[in-house]
């Protein structure tokens, strides 16, 4: 009994959970808590941060082996680089370690690595989404188009503080307020960033509510916030514009920009099948339990990458500040376009409608409601809203697609790395 | 002069919240909407007395359609 209680093996394995528990990983668990009371108790986009939550709080209890971050300091058993060095074709480098997959590598491998959990998330989104307000006065387009400068605000601002480009990508693109394509551009440009900049994304789009009025008060006058919009200027939509519209839009943006094929192929696929009106099964599949898996193994895989040694870094905060500053851009532009559209129309619109041309869906159009019913409650700017915020998530969708494409040609051009 | 309070929006129609008779303020609630998954109270537009209800709870309505009419 004695030989087996002092053998090292067996404190290892009843005991090596404590030794091995360093602060960094005391602290993400906390971190991972917190995430947890978020979703649970302030009902804070309950179904992303409890799995990202609880992702973390596993991937930094020490020796469980689930998930290995960061991914380029290992090489899997099985795996095609084993193979290769093996051969003697691939030296491995020094550093790197030969470690069995754990569950969460698996799911890894199968959906962030690729971007196929995003891009499923977004048949969901499609199929959820109705474009009739936005088809109705097609104008409003263009807010979707001027909430996106916060994005490229950004951008500006985290290469000037001396993040390096493909960072600054990833970071500037959270002002999209889209999570998914958030984190369809990050593991696509920079993975080991998933974390910090996929919580920055979701906890500043479950934020949204708090933190667009005061800038939208802060940018429009009283008078302007009062402004009444009319519902009798908007022409009904025929049902076969609504089915049309998802096709076309698919020809004419991927013919603009192809690398953006999964992003926008994707949201427009469960568009279609939305106003096809002959999928129900498939819709309901793609709305409920496709978007629900995805949602949980999505969140799960992305909470576990929250590793402290990579997350508790300055640079996280850095992402955290800018993703803060990339928000409260996309609102202000937003705000100020709908007022440049003033100027020229004849027709006015109440500029608060801007502040929805970001992706949170349909958080943002709410919010905007909102703001306009506290100012006048003769305001009714839901719908105005709901149209400006579709153009927002087409408007994410294709900044993305647009910034994808720059970036490879960049590189192809190897002006930079790849 | 009668006052037709019409549906701001298209939606349903979830409770008219006052009775024939009743005595509003502008700016008052006289009824709830249901749109895009969010509760809209639908606001008097004029101070009135109720004068009928025109309109049933759990229909759809657009802005064609009058909920209730203030005198």
């Amino acid at each position: 009994m004695l030989d087996v209680i002092t053998n090292q093996n067996f404190l290892y394995n009843v005991f090596g959970g404590f030794t091995h528990l360093t602060w960094q990983a005391i602290v993400m668990i906390i971190i991972g808590g917190i995430l947890l009371y978020l979703g649970v108790a302030k009902d804070y986009e309950p179904l992303l941060l409890v799995p990202i939550g609880f992702g973390c709080i596993l991937a930094n209890l020490p020796l469980t082996e689930l998930i290995h971050v960061p991914r380029e300091l290992f090489v899997f058993h099985d795996g095609v680089r084993e193979i290769l060095s093996s051969t003697g074709l691939l030296p491995l480098q020094e550093g790197v370690r030969l470690v069995d997959q754990g569950i969460l590598d698996v799911l890894y491998d199968a959906g962030i690595g690729n971007e196929l959990f995003p891009c499923l998330l977004f048949i969901g989104i499609g199929a959820m989404t109705d474009f009739g307000p936005l088809l109705q006065n097609p104008r409003i387009l263009l807010l979707g188009g001027a909430g996106q400068f916060g994005i490229f605000l950004t951008l500006m601002l985290a290469l000037v503080l001396g993040y390096d480009k493909m960072e600054a990508i990833c970071i500037a693109i959270i002002g999209a307020c889209d999570g998914p394509t958030s984190i369809y551009i990050t593991s696509k440009f920079n993975p080991s960033l998933l974390g910090p900049i996929s919580v920055a994304a979701y906890s500043y789009m479950s934020l949204v509510p708090i933190i667009q009025p005061p800038i939208m008060r802060l940018c429009t006058t009283k008078k302007e916030r009062e402004m009444s919009m009319s519902y009798d200027v908007l022409k009904p939509v025929t049902q076969t514009t609504k089915t049309l519209f998802p096709v076309v839009v698919t020809i004419i943006t991927l013919l603009i920009a192809p690398v953006g094929a999964p992003l926008m192929g994707t949201l427009m696929l469960g568009n279609f099948l939305r106003e096809s009106k002959v999928t129900g099964k498939l819709v309901k599949s793609a709305e409920n339990e496709i978007a629900s898996i995805t949602t949980l193994f999505l969140g799960l895989t992305v909470g576990s990458t929250m590793n402290g040694d990579v997350f508790l870094t300055v640079k996280t905060l850095g992402i955290l500040a800018l993703g803060f500053i990339a928000i409260c851009g996309d609102t202000a532009f937003g705000v100020f376009g709908a007022k440049i559209m003033n100027i020229f129309s004849r027709v006015k619109i109440n500029p608060l409608i801007g502040a929805a041309g970001i992706s949170a869906f349909p958080m943002a159009a709410r919010v905007v409601h909102k703001v306009g019913c506290e100012a006048n409650p003769q305001t009714y700017l839901l719908m105005h809203a709901m149209g400006v915020n579709t153009g927002g998530q087409i408007g994410s969708v294709l900044a993305a697609s647009v910034m994808i494409a720059i970036i490879t040609t960049l590189q192809i051009m190897q002006l930079i790395p790849m | 002069m009668s006052v037709a309070v019409n549906a701001p929006m298209a939606g349903k129609l979830l409770s008219v919240d006052v009775k024939v008779g009743d005595k509003v303020k502008k700016n008052d609630p006289v009824a709830t909407l249901e749109a895009m998954k969010m509760e809209i109270k639908v606001f008097a537009p004029s101070d009135g007395t109720v004068a009928s209800i025109n309109a049933e709870a759990d229909t759809n309505v657009d802005p064609t359609t009058v909920i209730v009419t203030l005198d």
